[in-house]
């Protein structure tokens, strides 16, 4: 098993028509056959979107997400609008009650995620990021933009909150024989659809998951949050072996580095607490991004 | 984005906040005719700088018992002694770091009463993904300190956003600030206003430090600081406008033309890598194995030859660099890309100090072959862990 996706995953495309879109969507079609099912624009519904990789490619587009959906019988959605209408782009895939939504984009506005997760929250949908790299279950679906060469099928979750430390993850579990089951980015900003518990209690519960990697990095304390959600879980019984990184220890107070969500503010925030709420969870924390996978190895050993 | 507390306050009273008169002036020369276009007779005179903590800072340049960066004034003449005392002085408050800040503009502002003061802010809470107050009986101090020594004072009360500031919530903040009679009418008016401050303008911090009330029972915004969303400033022309750029610095300002997300550190080697955490990875391994990264810098996903050349650039700029590291695992960044915008922009600039570059992912060996076929002196690199260690060893020896 899974999480999230797999084989079986039909995505639409919101922002389908533009650069970004259509260059990661012929990467999702080149990657064991992702069942993308069509694009969606206001405009330019009845036409028909093709690959420039493989002239066999082609997508149909829909002036809707609500009628992509009806036609297609899809049940997530990529989106890879441009920041301004981001929001209206989740909004449209929440009210067309799509069970699974990852928005790539970066740089919306965090009033209109206040708004967006007011919504969320009471809607059948999840969402996943916004500012984040997608989903990937290896030989089976690819939501986004991660680099599908990297994976392997195998036994590690892998949940993070950077794009490029989860392709770091993703290497270094690939080169340690271990594989993956799923990736999830859940993304950097600060107000987001799905936090780093959403995602640990789908790894525990799924059964092909035998040990997990978390990336946090500073700003919130969305880790700590975690960390006491699985010494919860492990008085439960369900624990499974876990390695962990902190980017940012060496950030300045008070500066944003990079992510949106990632500062230290108000004191709050910083790296140290997170690495201490972490190891005290039980995870191993590695001190260097370089050795993650090694890192997961000996907690399996160790286990 | 940050502005300054004149700006702040301008922006507040056009929401209709209770704010003291004031006037901001550039040259000492205008001291005495903006004193003279308020009421009298106390003054304050204010530093502005985008820094807190200027009342207990001190000026550099004048002797340790000179007063701070805020001032109280008993009549015009003293306003204009303390104006030209001030301006262009180097002010170095527990924010700005030992380097100060040089003060160049002032706000002379009309004095105030005060019976109590409180402390009253609005941020974005994680944790619920809404707006939320913050409030405390303990004004005019630092709010940290507060949260450490008496966390039961404060008060953090999220916002519906669909609802905005009910009733429910007015009373409930003039409780924990302990508002009655003028005050606790006043405000019914200015929790409403100040959240629609907020969220209108896309602000990520509104802080109000202390919130005054007068002797005769009113409510008053004494000081105001206020941070904006970047993201949201394409739809702000008018808080776009309000940007001091002698306030930042001059290497991260070059970096904001490119779009490059740029921090300036204080170590000595330079990095370029893409992806916010990996960048502030490659900063904590560099100081894992013993040396201080000497910025931030995340290219970003899809940036062009240009912009890694730029990027490139900007940091050889930075006098400190003895060393550079550049870390990429292109996802839609390609490596080839990448090597060809280093290697562009050595060519213009020249390198004078070790380069380590280390590359994964998209075309990989595309970019490996463009990097050692340009006979240029790049010690490349396996690995993150090797990189790091390859850059601390060249610029130690």
């Amino acid at each position: 098993m899974s999480i999230l996706v797999d084989k079986n995953t039909k995505v639409l495309v919101q922002g389908l028509t533009g650069k970004t879109g259509t260059f990661h969507t012929e990467q999702a079609l080149a990657y064991y056959g992702t069942k993308m099912v069509g694009g969606i624009h206001p405009k330019k519904g009845g036409e028909t979107w093709r690959s420039g990789l493989d002239s066999a490619a082609e997508l149909p587009i829909f002036a809707s997400v609500a009628e992509g959906k009806e036609k297609t019988g899809a049940d997530a959605s990529v989106i890879y609008v441009p920041p301004a209408g981001a929001a209206a782009a989740i909004i449209e895939a929440i009210e067309a009650e799509i069970p699974l939504i990852v928005c790539i984009t970066e740089g919306i506005p965090v009033m209109d995620m206040v708004h967006v997760k007011a919504k969320l929250d009471k809607s059948k949908s999840r969402l996943i990021g916004p500012n984040c790299p997608g989903v990937l279950t290896p030989e089976e679906c690819k939501i986004g933009i991660m680099p599908g060469n990297i994976f392997k099928k195998g036994s590690v979750g892998v949940v993070s909150r950077s794009g490029t430390l989860t392709y770091e993850a993703v290497f270094q579990t690939t080169n340690e024989g271990l594989g993956q089951t799923t990736a999830v980015g859940i993304g950097g900003d600060p107000v987001k659809g799905t936090e780093f518990i959403d995602i640990l209690e789908m790894f525990l519960a799924d059964d092909e998951t035998k040990s997990i990697i978390m990336i946090g990095e500073i700003g919130g304390s969305a880790e700590e949050d975690a960390a006491q959600f699985l010494m919860d879980e492990a008085r439960r019984g369900r624990k499974k072996p876990m390695a962990g990184f902190i980017a940012g220890r060496t950030a300045p107070k008070g500066r944003t580095m990079g992510h949106a969500g990632a500062v230290i503010s108000g004191g709050k925030g910083g790296a140290e607490d997170k690495i201490e709420a972490m190891e005290r969870a039980g995870i191993k924390v590695s001190p260097s991004p370089a050795r993650l996978g090694q890192t997961l190895s000996e907690a399996i050993k160790d286990w | 984005m940050n502005i300054h507390e004149y700006q702040a306050k301008e922006l507040l009273r056009g929401y209709g906040a209770p704010v003291a008169q004031g006037v901001a002036i550039f040259t000492s020369g205008e001291a005495e005719a903006a004193a003279k276009k308020l009421p009298g007779p106390l003054y304050v005179v204010k530093s502005q700088i985008h820094a807190g903590g200027r009342g207990k800072g001190k000026f550099k340049e004048l002797s340790p018992d000179a007063k701070g960066g805020v001032r109280l004034a008993k009549s015009i003449e003293e306003v204009v002694a303390n104006a030209k005392e001030m301006l262009g002085n180097t002010l170095v408050t527990k924010q700005t770091g030992p380097e100060g800040k040089q003060v160049n503009r002032l706000y002379i502002e009309d004095g105030a009463d005060i019976a109590r003061e409180l402390y009253l802010s609005i941020l974005i809470d994680r944790t619920v993904g809404r707006p939320a107050f913050v409030v405390s009986t303990e004004g005019g101090m630092d709010i940290e300190a507060v949260a450490e020594e008496t966390p039961e004072k404060i008060l953090t009360l999220a916002i519906a956003p669909e609802r905005g500031v009910t009733n429910d919530d007015v009373t409930k903040l003039n409780a924990a600030l302990k508002l009655d009679g003028a005050a606790a009418k006043d405000g019914e008016t200015l929790f409403p206003i100040l959240y629609k401050a907020f969220t209108e303008k896309d602000m990520s911090l509104l802080e109000v430090n202390p919130l005054i009330v007068m002797q005769n029972g009113r409510l008053r915004v004494l000081d105001a600081k206020v941070s904006f969303d970047n993201n949201a400033l394409f739809r702000h022309e008018d808080v776009v406008e309000l940007r001091d750029t002698s306030e930042e610095d001059e290497k991260e300002i070059e970096a904001s033309k490119y779009d490059l997300a740029y921090v300036a550190l204080d170590g000595d080697i330079g990095c370029m890598v893409n992806g916010a955490g990996l960048a502030m990875a490659t900063m904590d391994i560099i100081k894992l194995y013993g040396a201080e990264p000497a910025n931030f810098l995340d290219v970003g996903g899809g940036a062009s030859k240009e912009k890694v050349t730029a990027a490139f650039k900007i940091i050889t700029a930075d006098p400190n660099v003895k060393g550079i590291l550049v870390n990429i695992f292109g996802g839609i960044m390609r490596c080839d890309v990448i090597a060809e915008g280093v290697i562009a922009a050595v060519k213009e600039v020249g390198l004078k100090v070790p380069l380590v570059v280390r590359l994964e992912g998209t075309n990989v060996d595309l970019g490996k072959k463009i990097i050692s076929q340009s006979g240029l002196n790049v010690i490349p690199a396996d690995d993150l862990d090797d990189a790091a260690k390859k850059i601390v060893a060249a610029v130690k020896s």
